[in-house]
């Protein structure tokens, strides 16, 4: 009981000073660190207060509390891989599409300069 | 519908080339050669050989991308391309050289009745052969796409298309990047909005070089990946610009 409760609070104290520590260097963006300021502070309510895992797992009618401790982590985590990819893709995509303009832009500067009539008029709109 | 014989009728041949500095010149010529009136654009995908300089060479208009983004982002860029500067029709055509060029205009000319025109392999003729899950893979593809398009499109991977203005806009906008998604996931969004796809007979050459993959597990993988981006463009939505939605063609959009 007495490591569990340091563990808890050591790791959630410390993911807190570096979460801090990246936001003042504007190392991390708000809403990425709020996502993990809400795991640390659940983390230190934990460690604080086990009884707040009894409590919950004879609610829910897990036997062992720590499963659902570990089932609660994981899928937090998976949630959170999960959002990542998303974000990636939508990166991946914006710029895919800014590499589609660019090389636009360069065609029509490189041809601008030869017969400018045919590229400075965009057609419609 | 639109006349692609008309003489305003602007037509652009786009080559998306990976390294092929080979081939790309010989092809730009061939077009060049056959059809002064059309513009030609060669899109480089990143290569690191001397493709962009070939193409330059040879006459066509040249757009490199910064890094390579697969056929559908080179395909994407030149819709993007054709739409800005006024063209009512693209034809993709290979720059390998499988492509026969005295084809483009039959391809063009079928734009008078569908939205796009697939150039396909002969049934038989000319079609290489093929591990048996490539095959299945094909099938399936073909089958699920002639009941969509309410017609028989037998080669429905084939690189060699003409797009007419509907469809310009249209891929303009929804172009799919990823694996598979040039050929097949195009023609699903093609359909799916409501636009025309039919498929003409077109006479392959043999590739200048390079071979397709024969390796069982590859064409286990290309079934996979065929299954996957079929369902997957199955259930996408794509919003289609505003002024298409009021346009008086009720046939076309009930579908």
């Amino acid at each position: 009981m007495r490591a569990n409760f340091i563990l808890g609070i050591v790791g959630s104290i410390t993911t807190l000073v570096l979460l801090f520590e990246l936001l003042r260097r504007k190392h991390l963006r708000e809403k990425y660190a709020i996502l993990w300021v809400v795991v640390a502070v659940m983390t230190l309510l934990v460690a604080a207060f086990p009884q707040v895992i009894y409590w919950a797992s004879d609610l829910i009618g897990v036997a062992v509390p720590a499963n659902l401790l570990f089932f609660v982590a994981s899928m937090v985590l998976l949630g959170i891989s999960v959002h990542h990819s998303y974000e990636l893709g939508r990166l991946e995509d914006r710029s895919r599409t800014l590499a589609e303009e660019v090389a636009l832009l360069r065609l029509r500067i490189e041809h601008g300069e030869q017969r400018s009539d045919a590229f400075d008029d965009p057609g419609r709109d | 519908m639109f006349d692609p014989r008309a003489e305003s009728t602007r037509v652009l041949v786009v080559l998306p080339a990976l390294n092929e500095a080979r081939s790309v010149g010989s092809v730009v010529r061939d077009v060049r050669g056959r059809y002064p009136h059309y513009d030609v654009l060669v899109v480089d995908d990143g290569s690191i050989d001397h493709t962009a300089r070939e193409a330059a060479e040879a006459g066509a208009m040249v757009c490199e991308l910064p890094f390579n983004l697969g056929v559908g982002g080179a395909m994407r860029t030149a819709y993007k391309f054709a739409e800005r500067n006024g063209y009512q029709v693209v034809v993709q055509v290979d720059a390998d050289g499988q492509h026969d060029p005295s084809y483009i205009e039959k391809l063009v000319d079928g734009l008078a009745d569908s939205d796009l025109v697939i150039g396909a392999r002969f049934a038989g003729v000319g079609e290489y052969r093929a591990a048996f899950l490539r095959r299945l893979a094909m099938r399936l593809l073909a089958t699920v796409l002639s009941r969509l398009a309410r017609r028989p499109l037998t080669d429905v991977t084939s690189g060699f298309r003409a797009a007419g203005p509907r469809c310009i806009e249209l891929f303009a906008l929804h172009y799919p990047a990823e694996y598979l998604g040039d050929t097949v996931e195009s023609l699903v969004i093609a359909l799916r909005t409501g636009c025309s796809v039919d498929q003409l007979p077109v006479e392959m050459r043999v590739r200048s070089h390079g071979n397709p993959s024969q390796s069982p597990f590859k064409a286990a993988l290309y079934l996979v990946r065929a299954v996957a981006a079929l369902g997957l463009a199955l259930v996408r939505q794509w919003p289609v610009p505003e002024q298409e939605a009021d346009l008086p063609e009720s046939q076309g959009a009930a579908s």
